[in-house]
């Protein structure tokens, strides 16, 4: 992974969109730098999702500038298609999976190793997809390999599959879109173990999430979005939980009092609120 | 590589089949030629079947196929009766299908119609469409059989018909389209889930659209061995085949919901299909009971099938919870 030759993985400036008379976002200005955990959070509705779909080229801004490892890219060559080519990966909370496929087709599909007929190399891509299992994700549970069906992981599971799906394919951005709703305590400490093996493998992140404990206690940075624009960001470390909750809660009573004066908390205890 | 072999239940239920028709006519079902006699009549049924395999397990559905049966059907007879015309006319005819495919498809991934919706209203469309130029009329093209054309698609090496090779081959090759290609595993996943299906980055549109062609191509292909078999064109011809193509798909094991099917499971499921009318009546059951039979057999394979992916759904499920 080479670290030096971009400044930001990911930079938008000053992005609109707008669903005809709805404003969904208005002059944000959002970027991912390289290594960077970026935690994003909102209420619903406040935008994140807009954001990320722009983001990862599932949706077309109605104005503003991309960049991806500071070079400009035109919106009109963007697509799903040309953010994985650029090494983006999204992994979304239930729709990175087909459930009744099983694992190597779920590693592979869009990607396939095919020949020039476009038949699939099945026996590669099962090998390819054991080692991920094994070697990358740690699954050591005799019951699961890469014929087994996705319909018999648990959520934990399959979030770690869809994780490590990414970083196979060398992402240089990953993007979380609420990786641990609706998980048991014990799976999303498994979740958040993959979070940070994206930390730790050198690669990006920007991990949405309504958890704030989950997100204080893992990102390098915090973006707070409302109604559509970016109305804060927390360098790690500038607040504590208790203070981030408060923000946060502030700003829903339409007060937002917080500037990032707030005494440089060196306090960690938050890593332990969950 | 495969670890369970496709279809075991299914062959199972055919082979019972056979045995309960030789129990009750072993002078029919011991000798060769009934099941000649199946070779001739099952491979368009079963053609039928693969397609529709492929679109069901997108989690469409065709109803529109029995009017490509007509509307191919006239365009090869025409052309034939017409200009003379044999190999071309063959071609015409895969157009023909190729073409109301390529309607279904954009009224189902462009426009967004439901596919049972779209595909009901192409199938009155393009069956009146062939009423209308073929002026109801049925067409004889009994000197067909001269042209090499009729050799190759349903001649006869030895005793076998060759339309029951070129169904076979239809069949593998489908398996390995759906199975082992790019494409196959696309219509997997659009039937398992479409959302999923386009994160991954699959042009779900373009893939609908090539999978009706497909199956518009594929039913063409079946007119043209029905044709050339009966070696007449009538404008109501495929009326009959929509039910029991449909039921051959289902009895063989492929699911309504999508995203899981079987190929070989419709291979049997055809001729168990063709089997059981001619077996009632070889039988010396009356006539009149085939459709019961064939409703009973039907329910049986689908309950039979809903309860081996009970257990097997029971079975993960209980592997789960012991891990959690």
């Amino acid at each position: 992974m080479s670290q030096a030759d971009f400044q930001h993985v990911v930079r938008l400036v000053d992005v609109q969109k707008s669903y005809g008379n709805v404003r969904a976002l208005s002059g944000v200005n959002f970027s991912v730098g390289c290594n960077e955990i970026v935690g994003l959070i909102g209420d619903n509705g406040a935008g994140k999702s807009t954001l990320i779909k722009i983001m990862t080229g599932v949706e077309k801004p109605t104005s503003g500038d991309l960049y991806i490892r500071d070079r400009q890219v035109n919106w009109r060559d963007y697509s799903v298609g040309k953010a994985h080519e650029l090494r983006f990966e999204t992994v979304y909370q239930e729709k990175s999976l087909g459930e009744k496929q099983p694992l190597w087709r779920n590693f592979f599909v869009g990607r396939q190793i095919t020949n020039r007929l476009g038949f699939i190399d099945v026996r590669r891509q099962k090998a390819i997809a054991n080692d991920i299992l094994r070697n990358r994700i740690g699954f050591r549970s005799e019951g699961i390999n890469a014929d087994s069906p996705v319909s018999v992981l648990s959520g934990g599971e399959r979030q770690g599959v869809a994780i490590g799906r990414a970083m196979h394919f060398d992402a240089d951005l990953i993007v979380l879109d609420e990786p641990t709703v609706a998980l048991a305590i014990s799976e999303v400490r498994k979740v958040l173990d993959f979070v940070r093996g994206i930390k730790e493998s050198g690669r990006a992140c920007v991990y949405i999430e309504h958890n704030l404990a989950h997100v204080h206690e893992l990102s390098d940075r915090l973006v707070v979005m409302d109604r559509g624009a970016i109305v804060a960001e927390i360098p790690r470390g500038q607040m504590t939980l208790n203070e981030l909750t408060n923000f946060l809660i502030d700003l829903q009573h339409d007060k937002p009092t917080l500037s990032p004066a707030t005494p440089p908390a060196a306090d960690r205890r938050a890593g332990t609120a969950s | 590589m495969i670890t369970r072999v496709e279809g075991i239940p299914i062959i199972t239920v055919f082979l019972l089949l056979v045995l309960v028709f030789i129990g009750l006519a072993p002078n029919v079902f011991l000798g060769i030629r009934i099941y000649m006699s199946f070779l001739t009549t099952v491979p368009p049924i079963l053609i039928l079947a693969l397609g529709l395999t492929m679109v069901i397990a997108a989690g469409e559905i065709d109803l529109s196929f029995p009017s490509v049966i007509a509307f191919s059907g006239f365009i090869f007879s025409f052309l034939f009766k017409t200009y003379e015309l044999t190999w071309l006319a063959f071609l015409g005819a895969l157009a023909g299908g190729a073409l109301i495919g390529f309607v279904n498809g954009v009224l189902i991934a462009r426009i967004g119609i439901p596919s049972i919706i779209a595909t009901l209203a192409t199938q009155f469309f393009w069956g009146g469409i062939t009423t209308v130029i073929s002026g109801g009329l049925s067409y004889n093209i009994r000197a067909i059989k001269t042209e090499a054309v009729w050799q190759v698609f349903v001649g006869r090496i030895g005793l076998v018909p060759v339309q029951a090779l070129w169904a076979l081959a239809l069949a593998i090759l489908m398996w390995f389209i759906l199975n082992r290609h790019r494409f196959g595993e696309h219509i997997l996943f659009i039937g398992d889930n479409v959302k999923v299906a386009r994160v991954v980055g699959i042009n779900v549109d373009r893939e609908r659209i090539k999978l009706f062609i497909l199956m518009g191509v594929v039913a063409a292909f079946s007119a043209v061995l029905l044709t050339l078999e009966n070696k007449n064109f009538f404008n109501t011809q495929g009326q009959g085949f929509l039910l029991i193509a449909l039921a051959s798909v289902f009895i063989g094991g492929t699911s309504i919901f999508g995203g899981q099917a079987t190929i070989v499971g419709s291979f049997f499921g055809a001729f168990i299909i063709g089997m059981i009318e001619a077996g009632l009546v070889a039988s010396g059951i009356q006539g009149f009971w085939v459709r019961a039979v064939v409703g009973l057999v039907f329910l049986g394979a689908v309950i039979f099938h809903l309860r081996m992916e009970r257990a097997n759904a029971l079975g993960s499920f209980a592997k789960a919870f012991r891990r959690g």
